[in-house]
């Protein structure tokens, strides 16, 4: 595996920063971006996108807040990212799309990418699969696909009317206890997509709340991200071909 | 959860940051939401920073929401207090 630091051009051919991971061989083979959480560009999310390196994929994961904080410490970003209004929608559409087609301009790459994202991360790869030619996507506990973000939240709406518009299979890990998404978010998720033919599958985990794949938090649970990972290994191999 | 909702403030004073220096600090963000560091799932997150100086001028507080609940009430015991003392800067 190699990992390393590069710049790619993001939303309006902006130069974001992005860590990368691959793992050694020629290819031809899938591309993998991850989303980070609100919290930032931090040490988990990078070691999450060396696990997709891991299972046979090339993986980037665009800094989101280079913008605010070029060079700043992930917290200090994720502060100020925060405090300016956070991440616009249509900005991190752009950033995801430079970042699939810094993937698949790759020598090593198959043509296909999928997203993944974790807590807002989630929303956001709904939110890019819905809007970008992507090959799959996995919302792992992303809050506000469905219900209604509050006042002074950085996302200013739903994604509902844009669900028709979903281009690639998604994949939905929940926990059980989460309160956002609830369980009643997912359903009403689940059941846009069923009525639209959105081809979908969604699982979620008793004894699960928010953040049940964070291993250095307290919400992590074993169980279900264990199976949290199966999940994804399965689903990424039906369609990002390795 | 995830309220991703942030409150904000202004304010006037000085705070001590990491590299143990006093800086001075013109905003305040307040939210619920994941911490950092303290091992809970949700806290209450105070962000004391001057944006003028970067990202890193900043001295952060990640609080239980009853703990959070005790400094409001302490803030406020303080300010009534100071009294008369406590209406002008």
């Amino acid at each position: 595996m190699t990992t390393r630091t590069v710049h790619l051009p993001g939303h309006n051919g902006d130069d974001i920063e992005a860590y990368v991971a691959q793992p050694e061989g020629a290819g031809p083979r899938g591309g993998v971006v991850v989303i980070h959480h609100m919290p930032g560009w931090d040490r988990a999310t990078k070691e999450i996108t060396r696990r997709f390196a891991e299972l046979g994929y090339d993986a980037v994961c665009p800094n989101l807040y280079w913008r605010e904080a070029p060079g700043a410490a992930p917290d200090d970003a994720a502060a100020t990212a925060r405090a300016q209004g956070g991440v616009p929608d249509e900005r991190l559409v752009g950033d995801v799309g430079g970042a699939a087609a810094w993937l698949r301009s790759l020598p090593t790459s198959n043509g296909k990418v999928g997203v993944i994202g974790y807590c807002s991360g989630g929303r956001q790869s709904v939110l890019a699969a819905c809007s970008l030619d992507l090959d799959a996507a996995v919302d792992c506990y992303g809050a506000f696909v469905t219900g209604t973000p509050p006042e002074g939240s950085p996302f200013r709406s739903n994604l509902v009317p844009l669900l028709p518009q979903l281009r690639a299979p998604l994949l939905g890990l929940f926990g059980a206890e989460d309160k956002s998404p609830s369980p009643e978010h997912v359903a009403e998720l689940d059941a846009i997509l069923t009525e639209h033919g959105k081809p979908h599958e969604f699982h979620t985990y008793e004894d699960a709340g928010h953040g049940f794949f964070a291993v250095d938090r307290p919400m992590y649970r074993v169980a279900a991200a264990n199976d949290g990972w199966v999940r994804i290994t399965g689903f990424y191999a039906s369609h990002l071909g390795v | 959860m995830c309220t991703y909702a942030t409150s904000r403030a202004g304010v006037a004073g000085s705070a001590k940051g990491p590299n143990g220096g006093w800086f001075h600090v013109t905003d305040a963000t307040v939210y619920f939401d994941h911490p950092v560091h303290a091992m809970a799932e949700h806290t209450l997150n105070i962000d004391l920073v001057d944006p003028a100086a970067g990202p890193s001028a900043r001295v952060a507080v990640e609080l239980t929401a009853d703990s959070a609940r005790a400094l409001v009430a302490a803030i406020q015991e303080a300010l009534a207090a100071a009294g008369a003392a406590a209406l002008v800067d």
